[in-house]
C-alpha cells in the first residue's frame, strides 16, 4: 500500500495533555489513512484513552495541532467531532436495550415524514436502511429485534452501523472483542473488514494481541503518555509488541 | 458511500421472534389486560347490577379521575423517574382555577375593572373568566414541572427527593392561598365550568372522553415522534441516549412538565365533579397513580410503560373496588388488596422474564 500521495484522514502533531501536574500524553505525532486499521495498544495508564478523548471532542489538548482531512480541527465537545465524520463506538456500545437494532442505529438522527405541522417517524425508511447496513457488514440482525435480545456480535453491529448512517471517515473502535465470545470475535475482525473496504479508517483500541495482529495494518504502541513504536504489522511481531507495552524494549 | 448488496443477507441461525413473543403479548400489560378480561366475567356472573349502563358509567368516570394522572406519571416512569407530586398538583391546579375564577366574578375585587351594568368587564365575555382560570391552574402546575425538571435535569437531584419535596411544597402552597379552606368554583361561567368537567356528551362521562383523546395522543407521540424515542431511549440507557446526542436535560424537563400539567387537569376535573376544590384534595392519590402505572407494566427502572398500560392499571383499580362495593365487602378491603395486586402483577413479569 503507497500512502506517499494520499492525504492523512487524521494527523496530530506534538500532541500533549496535562491534567494539573500529571503529564498524561506527551509530544505524540501520528497519522491515520484512509483505508487504514491502525491498532493503538498500551497499558493500563498509558495514554490510550486520554489520546482516544483528545481525538473525540471530550478533551482538549494542552499542546498540539490536530489536522482531519488536511485542515485544522478544534473540538469543544463530542457532537463538534462527530460532525467532521470522526466516531467512536464505546466498549460498552452506549445502546438502548428496550429499543430496536434500526431504533439504535438512528437514535438521535431520526428519519421523519412531515404531516402538516407535524412531524412522525418514518418506520419504514429507517428500518429499509438499517437492514441495507447490516448487509454492507454481513451481519445477521434484523432492524425490527429488540437489542435486548441480541448476541454480543450483533450489538457490536449494530454499533458500528451507527458509524456507517452519517458516512464516518474515522470510527475508533475502544476495546470491540473484550467481552465476547470467539466466534464474535470472528465477527466483529469481519465488521472492520467490511469498514476498511469501504474506504474508513479505524482505529482499533485493544489489548487482544491476536485480534490487532489479525486485521491492523499499523500498530502504535503508547507507554507512559508518549509514542513508544510505530510500525507496519509486518515488520513487527507480538512479542516486540509485548516487550514495548511492558518496557522491556523502550522504543521501536 | 454505501455499496450494493451482492446478496440478501439469509437469517440462516437467528431465529425470527414469534408474534406470541413479542410486543404486548409478552408485556405485563398484555397480562394484566388477560386478568381484568377474567375479572370482568366474574364480576358479571357475581354481581347483576355490574353490567348495567349505570354502572359501567359510573366505572367510566370513576377511573377517569386518576387515568389522565397516570398517563402523564408514565412518562417520567419511562425515563426512568418518578413524580411523587401529582396529588399535591390535581390539588393546587384545581384550587387556583376555582379562587381565580371567584376572585374575577366577584365584583368590588381590587384585581378587576366594574362594567357598566354593575358586572365585571371579564364577565361580559363568556367563557373568558373559564378561559383564564384554567390557564391560571395549568400555568401553576407547568412552574412546579419546570422546578422538578431544573432540579432533576439540570441540577442532577434524585427524581424520589425532589418530587417528594414538590409533594409537600405545593401542598403546604395549597393551605396558604386558602388558608385551609376549601375554594367553589364560582360566577357566571361555573355552569361552563361543570358542564366541561363532570357533564356527559351522548351518555359518555367528558372525563372520559378527555382520557381517550389524551391516550391516543400519548401512543402517537411514544410510537411516532422522536421526542417519544427519545423518551423511551432516556429509560433504556441514559448514558447511551447522552453519547448519541439527544438532548437528555430538555426531554428530562419536558416529562416533567407534562406530568405536572396532565395532574393539573386531572386535579381540575376532580373539582368539577366534586363541586369544590377542599385543601385536602386528592392526598395521597399520587400512591393510586404510581400503583396503576406499575400494574399496567411500567417499569420502574425506566425504559418500558405505555398508555394502555396506565388505562389498564387504572381500570383494573377501579373495577376491584367496585366490585369489593357490589359484592357487599368492607371497603377496608380495598386497599389490602390493591397491594397484593400491585406485587402479583410484578411478580407474574418477573416469573414470566425469567422463562423465556
Amino acid at each position: 500500500m503507497t500512502k506517499a500521495d494520499a492525504t492523512p484522514v487524521l494527523e496530530l502533531t506534538g500532541i500533549g495533555k496535562e491534567f494539573g501536574a500529571i503529564r498524561a500524553l506527551h509530544d505524540v505525532d501520528m497519522q491515520v489513512f484512509p483505508g487504514e486499521v491502525v491498532g493503538l495498544m498500551g497499558d493500563n495508564g498509558a495514554g490510550k484513552s486520554t489520546l482516544v478523548k483528545i481525538i473525540a471532542g471530550n478533551f482538549r489538548p494542552t499542546h498540539g495541532e490536530m489536522r482531519f482531512a488536511g485542515s485544522a480541527v478544534h473540538f469543544n465537545r463530542p457532537v463538534d467531532a462527530r460532525a467532521v465524520g470522526i466516531e467512536v463506538v464505546y466498549q460498552d456500545l452506549a445502546l438502548s436495550d428496550n429499543l430496536t437494532a434500526a431504533a439504535n442505529v438512528f437514535l438521535g438522527r431520526e428519519l421523519k415524514r412531515k404531516f402538516g405541522p407535524i412531524a412522525l417517524l418514518d418506520h419504514k425508511a429507517m428500518a429499509a436502511r438499517a437492514l441495507e447496513l447490516f448487509g454492507e457488514l454481513r451481519s445477521e440482525t434484523r432492524p425490527d429485534d429488540l437489542v435486548k435480545q441480541m448476541s454480543g456480535g450483533q450489538r457490536q453491529a449494530v454499533a458500528i452501523a451507527r458509524t456507517r448512517l452519517s458516512n464516518a471517515r474515522l470510527v475508533m473502535m475502544d476495546e470491540p472483542t473484550a467481552a465476547i465470545s470467539v466466534r464474535q470475535v470472528e465477527q466483529v475482525l469481519g465488521l472492520i473488514h467490511r469498514l476498511k473496504e469501504q474506504g474508513v479508517a479505524v482505529m482499533l483500541i485493544s489489548h487482544r494481541m491476536p485480534d490487532v495482529f489479525a486485521v491492523c495494518d499499523r500498530v502504535i504502541v503508547m507507554r507512559r503518555g508518549e509514542k513508544r513504536a510505530d510500525k507496519p504489522i509486518h515488520e513487527t511481531s507480538p512479542e516486540e509488541v509485548t516487550a514495548l507495552i511492558t518496557g522491556a524494549k523502550e522504543a521501536a | 458511500m454505501a455499496m450494493p448488496m451482492e446478496s440478501p443477507i439469509s437469517f440462516t441461525n437467528v431465529g425470527k421472534i414469534r408474534w406470541w413473543q413479542r410486543g404486548i403479548f409478552a408485556s405485563q400489560t398484555g397480562y394484566v389486560l388477560l386478568a381484568l378480561a377474567v375479572l370482568l366475567v366474574i364480576m358479571h356472573f357475581a354481581s347483576p347490577y355490574f353490567f348495567t349502563e349505570g354502572n359501567m358509567q359510573n366505572v367510566a368516570k370513576n377511573f377517569s379521575f386518576i387515568a389522565i394522572a397516570t398517563l402523564g406519571v408514565t412518562f417520567v416512569i419511562i425515563t426512568g423517574g418518578i413524580d411523587l407530586s401529582v396529588g399535591s398538583m390535581m390539588c393546587f391546579s384545581a384550587m387556583i382555577t376555582s379562587m381565580v375564577m371567584t376572585e374575577l366574578s366577584a365584583p368590588g375585587s381590587p384585581l378587576v375593572h366594574m362594567a357598566a351594568d354593575g358586572k365585571t368587564v371579564l364577565a361580559n365575555v363568556p367563557g373568558l373568566i373559564l378561559l383564564i382560570s384554567l390557564l391560571a391552574g395549568l400555568g401553576v402546575a407547568l412552574i412546579a414541572g419546570l422546578v422538578n425538571g431544573f432540579c432533576i435535569a439540570m441540577l442532577g437531584l434524585s427524581p424520589f427527593v425532589t418530587t417528594l419535596g414538590m409533594l409537600s411544597i405545593v401542598r403546604g402552597l395549597g393551605y396558604v392561598v386558602s388558608n385551609g379552606r376549601g375554594s367553589f368554583p364560582g360566577g357566571p361561567d361555573a355552569d361552563y365550568f361543570y358542564a366541561l368537567t363532570s357533564g356527559d356528551v351522548l351518555g359518555v362521562p367528558v372525563p372520559f372522553i378527555y382520557l381517550v383523546i389524551l391516550a391516543l395522543t400519548m401512543a402517537v407521540v411514544l410510537h411516532h415522534t422522536s421526542f417519544g424515542r427519545h423518551v423511551f431511549a432516556l429509560g433504556g440507557n441514559e448514558k447511551a441516549a447522552e453519547l448519541t446526542g439527544i438532548p437528555v436535560v430538555r426531554v428530562k424537563i419536558e416529562v416533567y412538565v407534562i406530568c405536572a400539567l396532565a395532574a393539573g387537569l386531572q386535579g381540575i376535573i376532580i373539582s368539577g365533579w366534586l363541586g369544590s376544590a377542599p385543601a385536602n384534595m386528592a392526598t395521597s392519590y399520587e400512591l393510586n397513580v404510581i400503583a396503576a402505572a406499575v400494574i399496567g407494566g411500567a417499569n420502574l427502572a425506566g425504559g418500558i410503560g405505555g398508555p394502555l398500560g396506565a388505562i389498564v392499571g387504572c381500570v383494573l383499580l377501579e373495577v376491584i373496588r367496585n366490585g369489593l362495593v357490589l359484592a357487599q365487602v368492607s371497603s377496608y378491603w380495598q386497599q389490602t388488596l390493591v397491594g397484593v395486586i400491585i406485587i402479583l402483577a410484578v411478580l407474574v413479569d418477573r416469573i414470566r422474564s425469567r422463562m423465556t
